[in-house]
């Protein structure tokens, strides 16, 4: 510990004001109600002067216990709640249901619904990559306007999820078996024109952002996470990429139709913020390479699997695990069936709550100010891990 | 990657004493899984994590299932010869038998490194009331450490040897445990008592007399 400035080394002595306290440890309580938090989310910290010493991250604000809701209706009764997890991302909360239901049923998709939902899912990377890069910035003091030129991006996107499913965010539109409503021809013009803005909106937002230098004194070296650590941890998503590790569960499992796209999993070098950043920015971009294939290739045909009973559906006794690649990493859904119409065990695996746990890690050392752009490149959101 | 079959024998033959049985899900997913006794959960997840064809390096998904106990009616028909010689008398004997309730944890495993899976393990604890405990995995894999905690909190499984064992969603007071299948909530449980309740009692006790309507 470095001596502190008030108490000199020799000479005269000058009595500080409370010198009874030089060394102690001072316990903050950060939160819930701190808009660093990205919702009702507490870190108790104990700091020694500014550096970071303990850290106990404390959940449950936003419990309601999802998964006893989910036990308790029919399983078609439990796909809008599957919206209110990651409330950024129901695109995708939505697929991950639907496939675990699809397993547990064994039910097949149409081919243009496999298509719709990779153009949906990687819609929904876009804005939630799009999101977390505009608060990791309001986070690290670049108040207002980076974030509002995300958002205003976003909001382009959730004005087509919004004229598709009908609602902005809580879009309720995977079935298992297919998906609710077909898109128009219109509709996918308007996907492909917004398609063909993006990366010149990434540029844009690169070039005012990638290369600054408050943004790379804030976040380079901050909160490193190594590439063992993180798997034994049961990091994923893209935090587990800036960790070097490459593993995307559209790439390993293959599911729906991806195993037909040709795109890269860009994997990070350090660990850091900064690459939790970059590795968003990359993914965006790659994301962009995948509309653009499913765009041109997109059959017509129907959208849902005619044998798929969604009233009054009750799968064979069995159980099934379905996970996809969300974009915060593996969100995962583990159902048991009795051969009744409601699970016998409704289980949200979620890829913020799991990351969570290096929390601690990254932080020790670390300023209390860091924290706050630690946990804003963790990317969490409330609503899933609280559930 | 072996199948569920093949990796349970490679296990036997590897850890001889350790008990480890194939547990078939019936469903279209056929996800099966190995069911393994507390006494050698930690000695074959570690197995599991370490063999160099295995290497399930990566727990993605922790979670806890209730069974409770379990009347299961066993109808046998027990056919008695007529002595005056008519058709054998048929008649049902049920019997009851009581299939005592346990909690089950499930751990499902995959390979970061080889990029296969999921394995499944389940392990189950004695009973549902105290001690229902098993092994704690979290020294095996990190990744169990939050959802262990979720666990314990939510269905009162205990795990031992784990670093931190506390509840994580529901408030340190909480007595129960939600996500039993046996739980029931109360009434009114953000109840609590407030130094103006005596106040309230005296105001109501008033009004009655002044023959108001009770507030």
């Amino acid at each position: 510990m470095t001596p502190s400035p008030l108490l000199p080394s020799g000479g005269a002595t000058v009595r500080a004001v409370n010198d009874e306290f030089h060394g102690d440890l001072l316990e903050v309580s950060m939160g819930p109600h701190h808009p660093s938090t990205h919702g009702v989310f507490r870190m108790v910290v104990t700091l020694d002067g500014e550096r970071i010493t303990k850290l106990k991250p404390v959940l449950g604000y936003l419990h309601r216990n999802h998964e006893k809701i989910g036990e308790a209706t029919s399983y078609l009764a439990s796909m809008p709640y599957t919206d209110r997890l990651d409330y950024l991302n129901a695109m995708t909360n939505n697929w991950a249901y639907a496939l675990a239901v699809e397993r547990l049923g064994g039910l097949a998709v149409p081919e243009r619904a496999e298509y719709l939902r990779v153009i949906l899912a990687e819609l929904s990377r876009l804005q939630n990559h799009v999101c977390l890069a505009g608060f990791l910035l309001q986070d690290t003091g670049a108040s207002g306007t980076p974030l509002m030129y995300a958002f205003r991006e976003r909001e382009k996107i959730l004005d087509l999820f919004e004229s598709l499913s009908g609602s902005r965010m809580m879009c309720n539109f995977q079935r298992f078996g297919g998906c609710r409503t077909d898109a128009s021809p219109a509709w996918l013009a308007q996907v492909s024109s917004l398609v063909g803005g993006f990366g010149r909106f990434l540029d844009e937002f690169e070039e005012l952002i990638t290369g600054n230098e408050i943004l790379m004194a804030r976040t380079q070296g901050v909160g490193v996470l190594k590439g063992p650590a993180a798997v034994s941890a049961g990091i994923t998503g893209p935090m587990l990429r800036a960790a070097g590790v490459g593993y995307d569960i559209r790439k390993v499992d293959g599911y729906g139709l991806y195993p037909r796209f040709s795109f890269r999993v860009p994997i990070g070098a350090h660990g850091d913020t900064y690459d939790r950043y970059m590795i968003r920015i990359l993914e965006m971009r790659e994301s962009i390479g995948i509309l653009e294939q499913a765009l041109r290739d997109i059959p017509a045909g129907p959208i849902m699997d005619p044998k798929a009973k969604l009233r009054g559906f009750r799968p064979k006794p069995g159980e099934s695990y379905g996970r996809i690649e969300g974009p915060k990493g593996e969100i995962g859904f583990y159902l048991i069936s009795d051969g009744s119409a409601n699970p016998y065990r409704y289980r949200v695996r979620p890829p913020s709550f799991v990351n969570l746990t290096v929390l601690e890690d990254l932080c020790l050392g670390h300023t209390i100010a860091d924290s706050v752009v630690i946990l804003g490149s963790i990317d969490i959101v409330l609503g899933e891990v609280d559930r | 990657m072996e199948s569920t079959d093949q990796i349970c024998s490679r296990i036997l033959s590897r850890l001889p004493g350790a008990e480890v049985s194939v547990l078939q899900n019936p469903g279209p997913a056929a996800q099966h899984s190995l069911l393994v006794g507390r006494q050698s959960v930690v000695e074959v997840a570690t197995f599991l994590r370490d063999d160099p064809e295995l290497r399930l390096d990566y727990c993605s998904n922790v979670t806890g299932v209730d069974w409770p106990e379990k009347v299961i009616v066993e109808v046998a028909k027990v056919s008695t010869p007529d002595p005056a010689g008519g058709a054998p008398k048929v008649t049902e004997m049920k019997t009851e038998r009581v299939q005592p309730g346990y909690l089950e944890v499930v751990y499902h495993l995959y390979s970061v490194a080889l990029r296969h899976g999921p394995v499944i393990l389940r392990t189950r604890t004695a009973g549902r009331d105290a001690p229902a405990a098993v092994p704690s995995l979290t020294p095996v894999w990190r990744s169990a450490e939050f959802q262990e905690r979720e666990i314990f909190d939510l269905f009162g499984v205990v795990f031992e040897n784990h670093p931190d064992l506390r509840r994580i969603l529901m408030w340190d007071g909480f007595k129960d445990h939600p996500m039993r299948r046996d739980y029931v909530e109360p009434e009114d449980y953000e109840w609590e008592p407030t130094p103006h309740g005596d106040l309230v009692e005296k105001a109501k006790k008033a009004r009655a007399q002044a023959g108001g309507t009770p507030g």
